[in-house]
């Protein structure tokens, strides 16, 4: 069953290609990951799905509904959190809910209960009466999920849902995220570009850097691609090693920002072997690590950069700022 | 049409929640009055002899500034909505943009005939009297076409804008001018002959005269030309703030 079909949909700005003939389906009931740095093209993705934008070729069905050709259909069965905020702060949370449940011709009844249910699963219930403008960044997350949902959407988009949040609230969402998605039987589309939270919430995820897709699989899949184990040698003579370093139980080596990423199996058994040949080699070496592939050592195996993950940009800090701080 | 209402209502419960754009908008109408109207009061002699002072000419003026610049703002206001993201949760909604765009016009105009609705109440107590019930009833409704006009005006305005930026040069550059050019202050029948051409394709000349004409029973343009002029203006207006709206980017 497939809840989404993409095919070689392109959005292009003028010379600028955001998303360049990006294909993928996502099956329903799955948590779906376009994992990559900021500006790779997962908002416009979105867009495109949402149908806020208008793709310059491509198809692409949601729920199998056509983007192009129904869009009041499209987006009565979506439900979406864009990555800025999108509530009236105004409103109190349980106005911007019904709100939300009138534009969806939601009936009264069935809205009041709804609005009900979901305040009290994402624990607002006590303050639905309050202002928006007084919540915190978790608070307006957690109401505009469950804004979200108001309308059963069976597919949900999330857009760098735990952007600018502190840990213990991305962990808190991470939970509601994955409760929503087993007992509802969501299909949930996500953006981001934390690598722990792809890889804790996502059955699949793609990988998209520059407008394209360039892996798709499990987490589990795409790490073991990487190889079973990671060695990340800092050296000045980095570009050197990676280079010159080989033996039959290493699958590759890349080099970047001072560091070389090994990749090889069995690190414990072959490290002292590493070492003694580093040493043959007289490559200065300031430190060695031995780590289990995480989703960084992927992204950097297929686009031979980092990502720009930990914190958000400047210009992301400062609009939340302004989010948090406005009256 | 319950979309309609949506964006209605919602525009009313910000509306009465921001108790201090009520009473700041109220400021600049409430000084005109008071400062133009006592001072200027005894030293004008209206021209003809209708027996009315300066004072009774000004206030349907005055109304008609209200609810020009509340509507103008409240459709600007949709600026806000695209730069804190509201905007695009009713987008993404499966609702029409005209219907999101009717909704935010009616819900403009309501708050804009409030205004003018206060500064009507405030020349009751300051002594002025009108002529009758049905006056008030055709004052209000040239009251609302104002409001329907200039919010639809403003909605026009704020989906060619990117931010407020341009804000201040709308208000210097067209509302201002809307509102001095209009004969809200001064009887259109003693200008200058140049100047009567620019107070005639003016809008808001016939909203204030058919106020004027609702309040004092007299007006210097026939009320139902004026009642056909603005009603075809804000037909208009209507026409463009849906199309541009329907077009603006996100």
């Amino acid at each position: 069953m497939t809840a989404i079909h993409v095919e070689q949909l392109t959005k292009r700005f003028g010379d600028f290609t955001a998303v360049d003939a990006i294909s993928f389906d996502i099956r329903k009931g799955e948590i779906f990951g376009l994992l990559g740095p900021n500006g790779a093209g997962k908002t416009t993705t979105i867009s495109m799905l949402s149908t806020l934008l208008e793709p310059t070729s491509g198809t692409a069905l949601v729920n199998g509904i056509d983007i192009q050709k129904d869009q009041d259909g499209v987006r009565k069965s979506i439900g979406i959190v864009f990555q800025d905020q999108s509530l009236d702060e105004e409103l109190t949370a349980w106005e911007n809910m019904d709100f939300h449940g009138r534009l969806y011709r939601i009936p009264k009844a069935v809205r009041e209960e709804r609005i009900q249910d979901l305040l009290h699963l994402v624990e607002l219930e006590d303050r639905k009466e309050s202002l928006v403008k007084t919540f915190s960044g978790g608070m307006r997350r957690r109401l505009e999920i469950a804004r979200g949902l108001l309308h059963e959407p069976a597919v949900l988009f999330l857009d760098e849902p735990t952007l600018g949040l502190d840990p213990q609230t991305r962990n808190h969402l991470w939970t509601y995220i994955q409760t929503l998605n087993r007992t509802k039987g969501i299909t949930i589309i996500l953006t981001t570009h934390y690598m722990d939270e792809a890889d804790r919430l996502c059955d699949r995820i793609a990988i998209i850097d520059r407008g394209t897709i360039i892996a798709m699989d499990t987490p589990e899949e795409l790490k073991k691609r990487v190889g079973s184990d990671v060695v990340t040698v800092t050296s000045p003579d980095s570009e050197r090693i990676a280079t010159e370093i080989s033996a039959p139980w290493i699958s590759g080596a890349e080099q970047h920002d001072g560091q070389v990423t090994i990749r090889l199996h069995d690190a414990e058994e072959h490290i002292a072997e590493l070492i003694r040949s580093f040493g043959d080699h007289e490559y200065a070496i300031t430190s060695v690590s031995i780590h289990q592939p995480t989703l960084e050592d992927v992204f950097l195996h297929y686009t031979g950069k980092t990502i720009r993950e930990e914190e958000p940009g400047a210009a992301d800090r400062i609009r939340m700022r302004m989010m948090g701080g406005r009256h | 049409m319950d979309i309609v209402y949506t964006l209605w209502l919602r525009s009313l419960k910000r509306y009465v929640r921001s108790k201090s754009r009520i009473v700041g908008s109220l400021g600049m109408p409430v000084f005109f009055l008071l400062a133009l109207g006592f001072g200027l009061n005894s030293v004008v002699q209206m021209p003809g002899d209708t027996g009315e002072n300066y004072m009774q000419f000004l206030v349907p003026g005055i109304i008609a500034m209200s609810v020009l610049f509340t509507s103008v703002f409240s459709g600007i206001q949709i600026i806000w909505d695209k730069q804190f993201g509201f905007l695009k949760e009713t987008l993404v909604a499966p609702v029409s943009r005209l219907e999101i765009m009717l909704g935010q016009t009616l819900g403009g105009a309501t708050t804009a005939v409030i205004q003018g609705a206060f500064i009507l109440i405030l020349s009751l107590l300051i002594g002025i009297r009108f002529t009758s019930f049905t006056g008030f009833l055709i004052a209000f409704l040239f009251m609302t076409l104002i409001g329907i006009c200039f919010a639809a005006f403003g909605i026009a305005i704020a989906s060619k804008m990117e931010d407020m930026h341009g804000f201040q040069l709308i208000m210097n550059f067209v509302v201002f001018p809307i509102f001095g050019l209009s004969g809200a202050l001064f009887p259109i029948e003693s200008l200058p002959e140049w100047l009567v051409p620019l107070t005639l394709i003016d809008p808001l000349t016939y909203g204030v005269e058919g106020i004027r004409y609702g309040l004092l029973g007299t007006s210097a343009i026939h009320p139902l030309v004026c009642l056909a002029a603005l009603g075809g203006c804000t037909a208009v207006m209507i026409v463009a703030g849906a199309l541009l709206f329907r077009k603006a980017s996100i």
